[in-house]
C-alpha cells in the first residue's frame, strides 16, 4: 500500500503549519504533487509560496502537519531525497569570484554529478556565457546559471519557485520547451508562479494558497468549471426571475440602444450555465455575447478576497498576523 | 521603513551638486548603526576613562608609579607591545597602556563603519536604489565619513571628558582623546580608498585591516628597538603617531597635526578615485573565470577552500610579515637595556638576556594566537554570511548534510588557524634564529610556542561554532567575546585584574612559551572545551531552521 502511494504521489503535504514569531506563515496547508506532472503553484505575495517549498527541502522544521517528498521525510531524510531533487530558488545569488560553468559544475556535483552534454546544450540554449563571474551576471543570467544547473541534474524531482523573474521572452521559450522535456521524461516538476500564461500552458493541475492555506486545487479544466461567464443579451422583453436564480451575479439591465427591448450584463457560473440561457432565452434573445472564463478572474478572484470579504469572514483570528507580514 | 522615509526625504536635496542627498544619507547611517556605534564608542571610550581610577587604587605613590614605569620601559617585549612609559603619573600610565590599543580600536570601528556605508552598499546592490534618488556622486562617501566623524569625536569626547572628570589634568585627558580619535579618523579615510579598488566589502575591510596591522607591527618594532619611541619604524606608524603625541608628558600638540595631514591626505585620494569609476564597480574589475569547475570545486570542502582562500593566503602572508619583523629584532631587543643603573638591575632581576629574549618571543607569540582568534572567528562566521546571503539554501538543497556543508567551513576555520599560527612561528624562529646564527637550536622552540597557541584559538573558534548554531542572530556577540579575551590579555595584568577574570581567557591557561614550563593538562582541558563547544554548536545547528 505505502509503496504503491509513494511511487504514484511525489509530494504529499497535509495540515503543514508553520510560525515565525508571532506570524502563522502556513496555516493547515495541503498540498498533492502526482508522479509525472507538472504543478502549478500559486498564491499571493507572502501567502507561503516559499516557506512550504523550504518546508519541503528539509531546510525549515514543520511545526504541525506531515510532509513526504518521493516518499521520505524531508527533515529526516533531506540528503537522500537531495539527491533525486532538483531546486532553483527564485532569486538566484551567486558567489562574487566563481565563474557561472563553475556554479553550474558545483551544484551538479552536489547533487551527485550532472549531463556534461545536456549541460553545455543548455548553456548554449540559454546563451548563458560560462566564464562570467557572479557578480557580473545580470538577475535574469543569474537565473540561468540555476535552471541550467537544474535541468541538466539526473533527478526525479524539480522544485521551481518563481523560475522565471528577469528572463526575456525568449528565454521564457526556451524555458518552457526545457520544462516540457521534463516533463515527457517522466520527471515531476513544482512550479511557483505567478506569470499565468506560463502556468495555463504547462500545468497540468495548480493549488491556489492564500495566507498558509489550500483555497483551491484541481486541473485547469475542474478550476475553469468553478469560475463564471460573462454575458451580455438584449432581450425582447424584461427578464422574469433572473435576479433570484441561483449562479447569476451582479446583473445589471437597461434599455437598449434602439430603444426597443432590453439589455442585461450578468456573470453566470459556469455550472449554471443551462438554467441561466434557458431564462434568457424565455424572455426572446435578441443577440448574446457570452466570454468564456479566463484563468486571470478566477485567480484575481482568489487573490482578490484576501482584502475583500473572505478575510472579514473567515480570517478574523489571523488577519492581525498576516497583515503586519 | 528607515529607507523608504530616507528615500522619501531625498527629493528636498540642499547644498552642492556632488554632495545632495548626504545628510538624508547621514540620518540614515545613523540610525542603521543606532546600536553598533554606540556600543563601541561606550565601550571604548569606558574603558580609557575608568583606566584612571584602576591605576590610582593600584599605584597610589608616586614611588610605585616610577618604579613600574622603569621597569615596563626597561623590558623590549613589554615596550613592543604597549609602547614606552612616557610620564609616571596617572595620567601617564592611563596612555602607556591604552593610546595605541585604544588607537588600533578606534580605527577598526571607522573602518568598519565607512565600508559598511560604501562598499557594502554598492556590493549588495543597494546604493543604486539610493542613488537613484537625489544623491550627488560624493554624497554616499561623505555621509560615510561623517558617521565616522561624529564617531571618532564622540570617543574623543568620552575620552578626554572622562578622564578629565576623574581627575587627570584636562589638556593631557584631550590630549589622549584627539590622539585616540584623531588614528579612528584617520582609518576611516583609508578604508574610503581601499572600498573604491574593491569590488566586495569583505576585501576593503581586509585590506585597511592589513594595513592597520602593518603599522602596529611596525610600531612594535619601533619601540622594541627604541626606549623613547624615536625609531623611523615608530615614526612611519599612525599607532606611533598617537602614541607620540605624550599625553600627560609634554602633550606634544603638533603630532595630532600628521593624523590630520593625512587624513587629509587619505580623503582627496579617495574622493578623487570615487569621482573616476562607477557606482558598483572597482579599480580591480572582475576577470572571467573558467567555464567549467576544477576537479578541485566539487563539494563542501572544495567550495569552503575556494571561498576562503584567499582570506588564508592573507593572514598567512601577514603572519609571516609579522613574525619575520619580531624575529629579527628578538636578539637585539633584550640588548638594549642598561642605560642606566635601575634599568641594569632590572634587567638581572628578570633573568638577564636569555630569559628577556624568551619573555619578548613568549610575549609576540602570545599576540599572534590572540590576533588568530580574529582569524577563525571570522572564518566560521563565513558560515551566517552565506546563509543570510541566501548562498547556503541551494547548496544544502543539493544532496549535502548540514553538518558536511558546516564542517567545509569549519575546517577551513580550524586548520587555517594553526597553520597562520605555524607560519608565523617559523618566520618568528627563522628571524630570531637567523640574527643569534643559531637556525637550528632556535627554531624549534619558537615553532612550538606558537602552535601550543592553538588550543586557546580553536576554544574560541568553538564558541564561534556554538553561538552559530545556538542563537544564529547573535552572532555579533562573538566578536564581543574575542574582544573581551583580547581586552583581558591586554589590560588584565596591568590592572592586576583577579584571577578568576584573567581565567576568563583561554590564553591565560597557557603556559609562556618558549622558556616556560609545559605541561599536557592545560592544553588538554582547553581541547576539550573546544571540541564541547563545536559539538553544541553543531548540534543545534542540526535542528534549526536555515535563514
Amino acid at each position: 500500500m505505502t509503496t504503491a502511494i509513494s511511487s504514484s504521489v511525489a509530494i504529499r503535504v497535509a495540515g503543514l503549519h508553520k510560525s515565525f514569531g508571532r506570524t502563522h506563515a502556513l496555516d493547515g496547508l495541503d498540498l498533492d504533487v502526482e508522479a509525472g506532472e507538472v504543478h502549478g503553484f500559486l498564491g499571493p505575495n507572502g501567502a507561503g509560496k516559499s516557506t512550504t517549498i523550504r518546508v519541503l527541502l528539509g531546510l525549515l522544521r514543520a511545526d504541525g502537519g506531515t510532509a513526504r517528498v518521493l516518499g521520505k521525510d524531508p527533515w529526516r531524510d533531506a540528503v537522500a531525497l537531495h539527491r533525486r531533487v532538483a531546486y532553483v530558488p527564485g532569486d538566484v545569488t551567486l558567489w562574487r569570484n566563481l565563474s557561472g560553468g563553475e556554479v553550474v559544475d558545483l551544484y551538479g556535483r552536489l547533487r551527485g554529478g550532472l549531463d556534461g552534454a545536456r549541460r553545455d546544450e543548455l548553456l548554449e540554449r540559454f546563451e548563458l556565457d560560462p566564464t562570467k563571474k557572479g557578480r557580473t551576471y545580470s538577475k535574469g543570467n543569474r537565473q540561468k546559471v540555476a535552471l541550467a544547473a537544474a535541468f541538466a541534474s539526473d533527478v526525479d524531482l524539480l522544485i521551481l519557485d518563481e523560475p522565471t523573474s528577469g528572463l526575456d521572452p525568449l528565454m521564457d521559450e526556451v524555458f518552457r520547451s526545457c520544462v516540457a522535456e521534463e516533463r515527457d521524461r517522466g520527471r515531476t516538476i513544482l512550479l511557483s508562479s505567478h506569470v499565468l500564461s506560463e502556468v495555463e500552458a504547462l500545468c497540468d493541475r495548480v493549488s491556489i494558497i492564500r495566507q498558509g492555506r489550500t483555497v483551491e486545487s484541481g486541473s485547469l479544466g475542474q478550476l475553469r468549471h468553478l469560475t463564471r461567464t460573462s454575458i451580455i443579451a438584449e432581450l425582447a422583453s424584461p427578464p422574469n426571475g433572473l435576479a433570484q436564480l441561483p449562479g447569476v451575479h451582479g446583473l445589471t439591465s437597461q434599455a437598449a440602444e434602439d430603444g426597443q427591448g432590453v439589455r442585461v450584463a450578468l456573470q453566470a457560473d459556469t455550472d449554471r450555465l443551462d438554467a441561466v440561457l434557458r431564462a434568457l432565452s424565455a424572455s426572446g434573445v435578441r443577440s448574446l455575447t457570452s466570454t468564456p472564463p479566463t484563468l486571470e478572474e478566477l485567480f484575481l478572484r482568489h487573490y482578490q478576497d484576501e482584502t475583500g470579504a473572505g478575510r472579514a469572514a473567515g480570517a478574523g483570528d489571523r488577519g492581525e498576523e498576516a497583515s503586519a507580514r | 521603513m528607515t529607507a523608504v522615509s530616507a528615500g522619501a526625504a531625498l527629493a528636498p536635496a540642499r547644498g552642492p551638486r556632488h554632495l545632495a542627498g548626504t545628510g538624508v544619507l547621514l540620518r540614515l547611517a545613523l540610525r542603521r548603526d543606532r546600536v553598533m556605534i554606540p556600543a563601541w564608542v561606550l565601550a571604548l571610550g569606558l574603558l580609557v576613562a575608568a583606566m584612571g581610577s584602576s591605576f590610582q587604587a593600584l599605584y597610589d605613590t608616586a614611588a610605585k608609579r616610577a618604579e613600574l614605569a622603569a621597569s615596563m620601559n626597561a623590558n623590549a617585549s613589554l615596550r613592543a607591545l604597549y609602547g614606552p612609559v612616557f610620564g609616571d603619573t596617572i595620567g601617564g600610565l592611563v596612555t602607556w597602556r591604552m593610546a595605541g590599543f585604544g588607537a588600533v580600536l578606534a580605527a577598526v570601528m571607522s573602518l568598519l563603519i565607512v565600508v559598511r556605508h560604501t562598499r557594502e552598499e554598492e556590493e549588495t546592490g543597494r546604493q543604486e536604489l539610493l542613488s537613484a534618488g537625489m544623491v550627488g556622486r560624493r554624497a554616499p562617501l561623505t555621509a560615510a565619513l561623517l558617521a565616522a566623524l561624529i564617531a571618532d569625536i564622540a570617543l574623543a569626547v568620552l575620552i578626554g571628558g572622562g578622564l578629565a572628570a576623574s581627575g587627570q589634568p584636562a589638556a593631557g585627558s584631550f590630549a589622549l582623546g584627539l590622539a585616540i580619535g584623531g588614528t579612528g579618523l584617520l582609518f576611516a579615510a583609508l578604508a574610503a580608498i581601499a572600498a573604491q579598488f574593491t569590488e566586495s566589502a569583505r576585501l576593503a575591510k581586509g585590506l585597511t585591516g592589513a594595513v592597520l596591522g602593518l603599522v602596529f607591527a611596525l610600531r612594535a618594532a619601533g619601540d622594541a628597538a627604541t626606549a623613547d619611541a624615536s625609531s623611523p619604524l615608530t615614526w612611519i606608524s599612525p599607532i606611533g603617531w598617537a602614541e607620540n603625541v605624550r599625553a600627560y608628558a609634554g602633550d606634544r600638540w603638533w603630532v595630532l597635526l600628521l593624523l590630520a595631514a593625512g587624513t587629509a591626505l587619505a580623503l582627496a585620494a579617495g574622493y578623487v578615485l570615487t569621482a573616476r569609476r562607477d557606482i558598483g564597480m572597482s579599480f580591480l574589475p572582475a576577470r572571467p573565470g573558467p567555464a567549467r569547475a576544477p576537479r578541485s570545486l566539487s563539494g563542501p570542502f572544495g567550495l569552503a577552500w575556494r571561498l576562503q582562500r584567499t582570506t588564508v593566503l592573507g593572514w598567512t602572508l601577514g603572519f609571516l610579515c609579522a613574525g619575520g619583523i619580531f624575529g629579527g629584532i628578538a636578539k637585539g631587543a633584550a640588548d638594549l637595556v642598561g642605560t642606566n643603573r635601575q634599568a641594569l638591575e632590572i634587567f638581572r632581576r628578570m633573568g638577564g638576556q636569555q630569559a628577556l629574549t624568551d619573555a619578548f618571543l613568549a610575549t609576540m607569540t602570545g599576540m599572534l594566537g590572540m590576533v588568530a582568534a580574529i582569524y577563525a572567528a571570522g572564518s566560521v562566521l563565513r558560515l551566517r554570511s552565506e546563509e543570510t546571503g541566501d548562498r547556503a539554501e541551494p547548496v544544502l538543497a543539493c544532496a549535502v548534510g548540514r553538518l558536511r556543508w558546516a564542517c567545509g567551513h569549519l575546517a577551513v576555520a580550524y586548520v587555517g588557524a594553526a597553520v597562520i599560527l605555524a607560519f608565523g612561528g617559523l618566520a618568528l624562529g627563522l628571524g630570531y634564529g637567523v640574527s643569534a646564527h643559531d637556525v637550528t637550536g632556535r627554531l624549534g622552540p619558537v615553532l612550538g610556542a606558537a602552535l601550543a597557541q592553538v588550543p586557546a584559538v580553536w576554544v574560541l573558534t568553538g564558541l564561534a561554532v556554538c553561538v552559530y548554531g545556538l542563537v544564529p542572530k547573535a552572532t555579533t556577540a562573538v566578536w564581543a567575546v574575542v574582544g573581551g579575551c583580547l581586552a583581558i590579555g591586554w589590560i588584565g595584568p596591568a590592572l592586576k585584574f583577579p584571577q578568576w577574570a584573567m581565567d576568563l581567557s583561554p590564553y591565560s591557561h597557557l603556559p609562556k612559551l618558549p622558556g616556560g614550563e609545559a605541561t599536557a593538562a592545560p592544553f588538554l582541558w582547553l581541547l576539550g572545551l573546544a571540541v564541547l563547544l563545536a559539538a553544541a554548536g553543531l548540534v543545534g545547528f542540526r535542528r534549526r531552521d536555515i535563514g
